[in-house]
């Protein structure tokens, strides 16, 4: 712990740090690249949608011997879909295919009563629409819609409306994220799907809104000081609850970790995949997209605003004229600095934020 | 059963988010008086009594939901004599009707679609009443006001429905089935001696809350209310009637089967027949053409009504053009004498109530009383608020269907899960040593609430619980976890600038409270308009979501806290030992004196 707690001290003090918004177009880059790789992944591959949301085809076998998963196995390769295979009371199997139309349903019907050993006649073969329908969809993206509205504005009273914007950004950027991986990996898209996304939606907001915590709470007397612009400030505050990140991330990302490379990788479990893949996914966007694209997002937009130009040149005058200074002592061989400055350099970083208790002792 | 007590939930939200809006004051109090014992006292018993509600209702593990249960499955078939065609569209109208029926708070993960071109299956968890759910799903709910043309009581006072017949000639002649009926109730005989006393029996329909005056209309009735009177009094000569009087005649009420058969693919803008039970006695009715229908209806309420005794009651809002027509009719109906001055109120062709109407009802709302049971009452206004079918379903068959996910998936998901958590806990005790206790604790307890409150709403309110949910919770793991962690890291900066643990915790807490409460509220924000705007499982979602939002704040609150201030008291803890995860020096913290001169951190120039 040592040296992690260490690395927690150096972070806290400054003397190590990432400068995020410096490299901030990098990681604009990057990000415009998974996007744009994400929606093409979305426009050629499309979404796989499963049988809650187009209908598909419901097999009704006679009484039989064969097993669940054995009907499972037998449903999927004939048709090349996942299939949900239910025993019913009666002995009978119900098995449902998603996106069948009835020509479709027939061929696999003849090959399932092939592997079933019976009659094709046997197998009771008919349509059925989603269980998910219309009205539900609807209703949750109006839900959604309303939430937006909402949450922005709630942002923007809490914070302000840059960082409700920013915040906005992230949380499309990692949706937008899921859905392309999705597509591209090709899992049907089932309702578990869809509460994964709003799980990683809330998330998402969430862990933006406690780096956007600490950034606003360290930017509060940002302009009685002349010795860091908005940036310094944002990029220190994503620093200092680095560790914070870290920590939040690796506790949720390790559970649904174990259950997306132990639960469905090893042990086999597929229904588990579509859900825990998109989970993880989403909440590893949502923590990155956090500190790389909303933080420097905001700062972006702070240092646009005509306070914090001004702010800026009064920091780069002050520099300018510091190293100017600097340079002239040198030049005379002398180590004396200014020692209005050499005080609040030994808060470091912390300068802005708790000057008094700093001073304290 | 699942639907009926919909509404309560609702009721208990207000109560939540009232925890969550006082918690702060009560964590402020807390810190500020530092009586953490308090609070651990409080959280304990809480558990306590939840897990102790929890064995003695029986029910020690939540309701599973179709995919990891199992459940029961219906299938319906769509019947083709109700007047509107058997399409596509009416199938998914009553799929999306019978959704919001048998998932009215959506946290039942029911699930229904179509089969074919004319089934539809309903799959309903274990565990939930399912003859309850095959009620409401295959009940019609079409339900229609239609004036009263002649009304008289069947079966043993049978004899008496001669002289009907004959009243049939013209609307006047009414006083002789009136006065049959009153041979056979003598408590309706009153209503009927004075209009004003519409409101005392059965009959109490209309809330005469309007004190409109209804003489303008006075003119307007006996010529221009067409449905009433015009239909059985000059148009007798014509065929149908004829013979929809021969059917009123021939009609038995006592009868199971010539009730079912009564009224049946009558079209609302025709005259029709019907049955009705008042106080045990089956009368026959004989209706005009429905003056508002049920799709009028803007919302339908369950409600006791105290006042005059008369024990459950649906209460309805119209909707605007709902509330103009019957303002209308009931305007016309008052004119007339009884029983032409009552109104039936039919549902799927049985008149469940009739009652008398002295003067036009303006404000747009209307009652139903029946014999009703809570039940009954809950599920009328359920089906009334959420709409008709538009076809009417005949059950198939109904059959029990194991679980859509194998046994071994959940095996498998709870296998992975455990590993998981164990590398959760593995990284706190890395990473926090001593404090990783504080943390498990808070797991433990939030996990202990969150199973327990789950268990118990599944008789409560029906919740169910399905694989996306148990994988949100395991989400949530995280934004608990996050909340002390947040904490935690606030502690060790308080730390690392010198100060001793005791201030620290307090000095951290504040500006931890106000991160966990803002972050906390946007995710409650988040499940709470979900949880209003949306149907179905996004439903559940959110009220999964809400629950451990909610559960992460009273348990930050309530034990994280606390528990920390009482452990800093501890000389492990306070001391800083090396395996405490507090100890100031491998945290890095600033050495009480500082010299007054250092190198300035480099970090500073990288901006020019």
């Amino acid at each position: 712990m040592s040296k992690l707690g260490n690395l927690g001290a150096r972070l806290h003090r400054g003397e190590i740090s990432y400068d995020f918004i410096g490299h901030r177009k990098l990681w604009y880059g990057i990000s415009i690249l998974i996007t744009i790789t994400a929606i093409v992944g979305l426009a050629v591959r499309g979404l796989n949608m499963g049988i809650d949301f187009q209908g598909g085809a419901v097999f009704t076998t006679e009484k039989t011997s064969v097993s669940v998963s054995q009907a499972e196995e037998y449903a999927k390769d004939a048709s090349g879909h996942d299939a949900v295979v239910q025993k019913l009371g009666n002995g009978t199997l119900r098995i449902q295919i998603a996106g069948m139309d009835t020509q479709q349903s027939d061929e696999i019907k003849n090959k399932l009563a092939e592997d079933f050993k019976v009659d094709p006649e046997k197998i009771a073969a008919d349509l059925v629409g989603p269980s998910w329908g219309d009205q539900i969809a609807n209703k949750a993206w109006q839900g959604l819609a309303i939430f937006m509205v909402l949450v922005v504005i709630y942002l923007a009273i809490a914070f302000e409306w840059r960082m409700a914007i920013a915040a906005l950004v992230a949380l499309i950027h990692d949706i937008t994220i899921t859905v392309g991986i999705y597509a591209l990996v090709g899992f049907e898209v089932t309702p578990g799907t869809v509460i994964g996304l709003l799980t990683i939606l809330g998330y998402s907001l969430y862990d933006t809104v406690v780096v956007f915590d600490s950034l606003k709470e360290q930017t509060k007397d940002i302009t009685k000081q002349t010795r860091f612009t908005y940036s310094d400030v944002a990029n220190r505050s994503i620093n200092g609850t680095l560790v914070r990140s870290i920590n939040t991330t690796v506790v949720a990302l390790l559970p649904v970790a174990g259950l997306l490379f132990i639960g469905g990788g090893f042990l086999g479990a597929g229904t588990l995949n579509d859900i825990s893949l998109s989970l993880f996914v989403g909440l590893a966007a949502g923590a990155y997209s956090s500190i790389f694209i909303a933080t420097p997002l905001v700062a972006d937009l702070k240092e646009r605003e005509p306070q914090m130009k001004a702010l800026r040149k009064r920091v780069l005058a002050k520099r300018a004229q510091a190293a100017a200074e600097e340079e002239q002592a040198e030049a005379r061989g002398e180590s004396a600095r200014d020692p209005e400055d050499a005080t609040p350099a030994v808060v470091g970083p912390r300068a802005t934020r708790r000057r008094p208790s700093g001073k304290r002792r | 059963m699942s639907w009926p007590p919909a509404r309560r939930p609702g009721a208990q939200r207000p109560e939540r988010e009232y925890e969550k809006v006082a918690a702060p004051k009560k964590g402020r109090s807390a810190s500020a008086q530092s009586k953490p014992g308090r609070s651990l006292a409080l959280i304990l018993i809480a558990i306590v009594a939840l897990t102790g509600g929890m064995f003695l209702s029986g029910h020690t593990t939540p309701r599973l939901g179709i995919d990891l249960a199992g459940g029961t499955s219906i299938t319906l078939e769509a019947k083709a004599d109700q007047g509107s065609a058997i399409n596509k569209a009416n199938m998914d109208t009553a799929v999306e009707i019978m959704n919001r029926r048998v998932n009215g708070l959506g946290v039942s993960e029911a699930e229904v679609q179509t089969q074919g071109d004319k089934n539809i299956i309903v799959n309903i968890p274990k565990g939930t009443n399912s003859k309850e759910a095959r009620d409401q799903v295959g009940t019609t709910a079409k339900l229609y006001f239609r004036p009263v043309l002649a009304q008289e009581a069947t079966g043993a006072a049978a004899p008496s429905a001669s002289p009907s017949p004959s009243a049939s000639g013209s609307s006047s002649a009414s006083p002789s089935p009136s006065a049959s009926k009153s041979g056979a109730s003598g408590e309706k005989a009153t209503s009927s001696s004075s209009p004003s006393a519409s409101a005392t029996t059965q009959g109490r329909a209309v809330t005469d809350a309007l004190k409109a005056d209804a003489s303008p209309s006075a003119s307007a009735s006996a010529s221009s209310s067409p449905s009433p009177s015009a239909s059985s009094s000059s148009d007798t000569g014509s065929t149908a009637d004829a013979k929809l009087q021969a059917q009123y005649t021939a009609l038995d009420c006592s009868k199971k089967s010539a009730r079912t058969k009564a009224g049946e693919g009558a079209k609302p803008e025709d005259s029709t027949v019907g049955c009705g039970e008042i106080d045990g006695v089956w009368y026959k009715y004989l209706l005009g053409p429905a003056a508002v229908a049920g799709t009028e209806v803007d919302e339908a309420k369950a409600v006791f009504d105290t006042q005059t005794a008369a024990g459950w009651q649906v209460t309805m809002d119209f909707n605007k053009s709902g509330a103009k027509k019957f303002a209308d009719i009931t305007g016309q109906l008052a004119q007339n004498t009884l029983p032409q001055n009552e109104f039936g109120i039919v549902l799927d062709g049985e008149v469940v109530s009739s009652p008398t109407v002295s003067q036009s009802i303006t404000g747009g709302q209307a009652q139903i009383s029946g014999s009703f049971t809570q039940e009954e009452a809950q599920s009328l206004a359920n089906m009334l608020s959420y709409g008709a079918l538009p076809l009417s379903f005949q059950e198939q068959s109904v059959t029990t269907v194991t679980a859509a996910l194998g046994g071994e998936q959940l095996h498998a998901g709870l296998l992975a899960g455990a590993i998981g958590l164990g590398l959760v806990v593995l990284y706190l005790v890395f990473y926090y040593r001593g404090l990783s206790v504080v943390a498990m604790a808070s797991l433990l307890v939030s996990g202990v609430l969150t199973y327990v409150i789950m268990a118990l709403l599944g008789p409560a309110i029906g919740f169910a619980l399905n694989l996306p949910a148990v994988c949100g919770a395991i989400v949530a793991i995280g934004i608990t976890a996050d909340s002390f962690i947040v904490y935690f890291e606030r502690i060790r900066d308080e730390i690392r600038e010198g100060r001793s643990l005791r201030p620290a915790v307090e000095r951290a807490w504040p500006r931890a409270r106000r991160t966990i409460l803002v972050s906390d509220f946007v995710s409650f924000l988040a499940a709470a308009v979900l949880f209003i705007v949306t149907v179905g499982k996004v439903q559940g979602f959110a009220f999964t979501l809400g629950l451990t939002t909610v559960l992460d704040v009273v348990v930050v609150f309530f034990f994280t806290k606390p528990l920390m201030t009482l452990l800093a008291r501890r000389k492990f803890f306070a001391s800083g030992s090396k395996w405490s995860g507090l100890d100031p020096k491998s945290l890095g913290a600033q050495p009480p004196l500082r010299r007054t001169r250092r190198p300035a951190a480099p970090a500073q120039t990288k901006e020019a």
